[in-house]
């Protein structure tokens, strides 16, 4: 209902012309959908003073602790931060068209194989000017991760976590546990926490991922970093003896995982272990979000994934990163360089930090001493490793994990015992989807 | 601006237009026309938007995906896209662990549709249809599931099997170390599971289709069959039912294509896990989200194409022979 100026309502449309404009509208936006994906921040063109911003942040803790960094630095710099963020399943889920389109100057992403894959396909421009600055205030094996496969900077790191098992102190004091260093004295443990009336390993991998983890952990304490490296990027064979050596392994283990564990989500299998029905548990330190009573949270302490292979101790922490990229035509590439290089300063992180505090900063000169006792370990046990994974899905191929390795790690847990011709068939699948591009 | 046209619009649409326009006078000196130039435009408009938004999203994109189904395509850039030939079916029918258990448990769930909620539905509809007591209510209740979107029954369901704090594993005690009945996971139950909450919708569903064709049977059917002394089952199955044939072919194709575009039910269930694979979830899981395997997302559609025309073609054959003999 419009008003004319008089104040007078002006006669409605007539039906038929309603229609004719209905279906006009219908036409544009039938016409419009290509236009859609424009979008996203090209609205502030080449304003010096604005940096655009894809996030895919969209919980409320981190994404309040992003803002945090950005106002800071906007009154460092007089930079503003056009952040525009989107659901974070959607967001991974669009971003291979969201690359091609019209992306923002900068957006949230992951190191590894999942940087390297866009950087390859010219979708992110490199910047090795800003980490001419930077460079001092990470340790080598971030900087491994920030890299090309040409060698270039792709990527600024902020944060990562670390997987590990995961158990409650008063637990573990309660029935004289200790924490294993070794293989024989995990399945021990697990052998007693069973006759305690515990799950010794909680456990769900509704999600399809948690298993993953799994995997990653018996795969480098096995056969170490490199094959880990070798066998995520496609090179080495699945069907190798190595790899049948892990599985065999998890199958000892698997007795010990909680019951039903393909209908569970990793939340509820975390609550078994908030409840001490559950001994341990294997995840990222973000299971501390589960723990929330200020209490369970202060119980709450893990240890590094037990020695199975001496050669190799434990030497690769699981350590997913999560960090920022360029677009591939930044368009204010002058406020984006600064911009980085103040996300790549350790002030940068603490703010970040002091909001979420289930994970560690990625730079090894940031302050530690607000540090909960839980991040002190985690960043010990980052900073200690010899080598860092990210997690089996952000070290290969996307399409290979979630379409053949999820369902075959699932079969796996459903059936340990048709191992042969699962590794056969994840190999000849692997052949295929690594053949193409 | 799309304000200001509004405004506009209906002074031109209530004036009614000048004899003087040149299109009225050609039109007065030709023949008559019957319909004016503000209809023809109309006309133009109603029946040009769906058709271009047809041809734009139903065949270009279907052919489009049958043309991608030769090819590999990561979705970056069209200068990627590389022809290989059969190969994406040949992977399909013989590597892919998850192409026949999808074929399988489609072919399950039209099976498990037609033979339980289907009669089900008919004999709910049966007895609805004789004016009992609160029958409107009755309805409603059955009905209910039908309105409720696929996705929101997945997700109450999933609720109700949830291994832990799930409605059934509670009430039978199943929640306990050792005792786990695992409806989601377990690829011996979990189709099964599903199919319970797919056929709780399908039965509204399938009541609601026969209780319309049963309104539409000649009572004097019913009253002659009494006469001749049938009794209700007789005059049921030799009377009522025959006549319900239309009905009954309308019910197949709906089950056929319920069963063949079955998804978000499953998806929002388990996300199609080892037992729940469906074919429409594989062309997902392929296609979209940074797998982006769209060659062979589109062979996966390609052959869910195939079994919908193979089902869909003789229908339609058959229906309009019969349209034509009429």
């Amino acid at each position: 209902m419009r008003l004319s100026p008089s104040g007078l309502s002006l006669p409605g449309p007539s039906r038929r012309s309603l229609l004719s404009g209905a279906g006009g509208a219908a036409l544009l936006a039938g016409a419009g959908i290509p236009l859609l994906s424009a979008c996203g921040g090209s609205g502030s063109a080449a304003d010096p003073k604005t940096v655009t911003l894809g996030s895919n942040a969209s919980d409320a803790v981190p994404k309040k602790a992003f803002a945090e960094i950005y106002a800071t630095f906007r009154k460092r710099s007089g930079i503003t931060v056009d952040v525009n963020t989107k659901d974070h399943n959607t967001f991974q889920e669009q971003i291979n068209s969201y690359l091609q389109g019209t992306p923002d100057d900068v957006f949230n992403w992951f190191a590894g194989y999942r940087m390297q894959f866009f950087a390859a396909k010219k979708l992110a421009t490199p910047i090795d000017d800003v980490w001419a600055k930077i460079e001092g205030n990470f340790p080598e094996a971030m900087k491994k991760l920030s890299k090309g496969e040409d060698g270039k900077y792709y990527f600024v790191p902020l944060y990562t976590y670390p997987w590990a098992l995961f158990y409650r102190r008063s637990v573990f004091q309660q029935h004289g546990y200790e924490v294993p260093t070794t293989w024989d004295e995990l399945v021990a443990l697990c052998k007693r926490m069973k006759k305690d009336g515990l799950v010794p390993i909680a456990f769900g991998d509704k999600d399809a991922w948690p298993a993953m983890g799994t995997f990653d952990q018996i795969n480098f304490r096995l056969n170490g970093y490199d094959f880990h490296v070798e066998l995520m990027g496609g090179k080495a064979s699945w069907t190798d003896a190595k790899v049948k050596s892990v599985f065999d392994h998890w199958s000892e283990l698997l007795p010990y995982h909680q019951d039903g564990a393909m209908g569970r989500t990793w939340q509820d299998a975390a609550q078994t272990l908030v409840a001490k029905k559950a001994g341990m548990y294997l995840l990222g330190s973000f299971v501390g979000q589960q723990f929330t009573d200020k209490a369970d949270l202060d119980d709450l302490d893990f240890f590094a994934f037990p020695e199975i292979n001496p050669a190799h101790g434990q030497d690769t922490v699981e350590a997913p990163t999560d960090g920022f990229m360029v677009s591939k035509a930044p368009k204010n590439h002058a406020g984006v360089v600064k911009l980085l290089e103040y996300l790549g300063t350790p002030e940068a992180e603490a703010v970040y930090l002091k909001a979420d505090s289930s994970v560690v900063a990625a730079s090894s000169k940031a302050d530690t001493s607000s540090y909960t006792a839980l991040q002190k370990k985690a960043y010990t046990m980052i900073s200690g490793a010899k080598s860092l994974t990210q997690f089996m899905d952000r070290d290969s191929r996307p399409d290979f994990t979630s379409t053949v390795m999820q369902p075959a790690l699932q079969k796996f847990i459903q059936n340990p015992k048709g191992v042969d011709g699962l590794l056969s068939s994840i190999e000849r699948q692997k052949k295929t989807i690594f053949a193409s591009s | 601006m799309t304000t200001d046209t509004t405004t506009k619009t209906p002074e031109a649409a209530t004036v009614p237009p000048p004899g003087a326009a040149p299109g009225t006078t050609r039109a007065a000196r030709g023949h008559r026309r019957l319909l004016t130039r503000r209809d023809r435009i109309t006309l133009a408009f109603m029946a040009g938007v769906p058709t271009v938004l047809h041809v734009a999203l139903v065949w270009v994109t279907a052919l489009a995906s049958i043309l991608l189904a030769f090819t590999t395509w990561d979705g970056i850039g069209f200068d990627s896209i590389q022809w290989v030939g059969l190969e994406n079916f040949e992977q399909l029918f013989s590597d892919n662990p998850q192409f026949w258990p999808a074929v399988q448990h489609n072919v399950i769930w039209f099976a498990a549709l037609i033979l339980v909620p289907t009669p089900f539905g008919l004999f709910l509809a049966v007895q609805l249809d004789k004016r009992i007591r609160f029958s409107r209510v009755y309805q409603t209740a059955f009905f209910l599931p039908v309105v409720i979107s696929m996705a929101c029954i997945g997700f109450v369901w999933q609720l109700v099997y949830n291994p832990d704090t799930g409605l059934i594993n509670s009430v039978v005690g199943a929640n306990e170390p050792g005792h786990y009945i695992d409806w989601i996971g377990d690829p011996h139950l979990n189709l099964w599971a599903v199919l319970v909450a797919a056929s709780w919708r399908h039965t509204g569903y399938m009541m609601i289709l026969y209780l319309a064709g049963l309104k539409s049977v000649d009572p004097s059917l019913r009253e002659a069959s009494a006469l001749d002394g049938a009794n209700e089952w007789q005059s049921f199955r030799h009377v009522v039912f025959p006549t319900l044939r239309p009905t009954n072919t309308v019910v197949l194709v709906v089950t056929i294509i319920e069963a063949l575009r079955a998804f978000d039910l499953v998806f929002v269930f388990n996300k199609g896990a080892q037992g729940t694979e469906l074919l429409s979830i594989l062309v997902t899981n392929n296609i979209i989200g940074e797998s982006s395997r769209i060659g062979y997302g589109s062979a996966i559609a390609v052959v869910l194409l195939v079994i919908s025309l193979a089902v869909i073609i003789p229908y339609l054959v058959a229906t309009f022979r019969k349209e034509r003999r009429s």
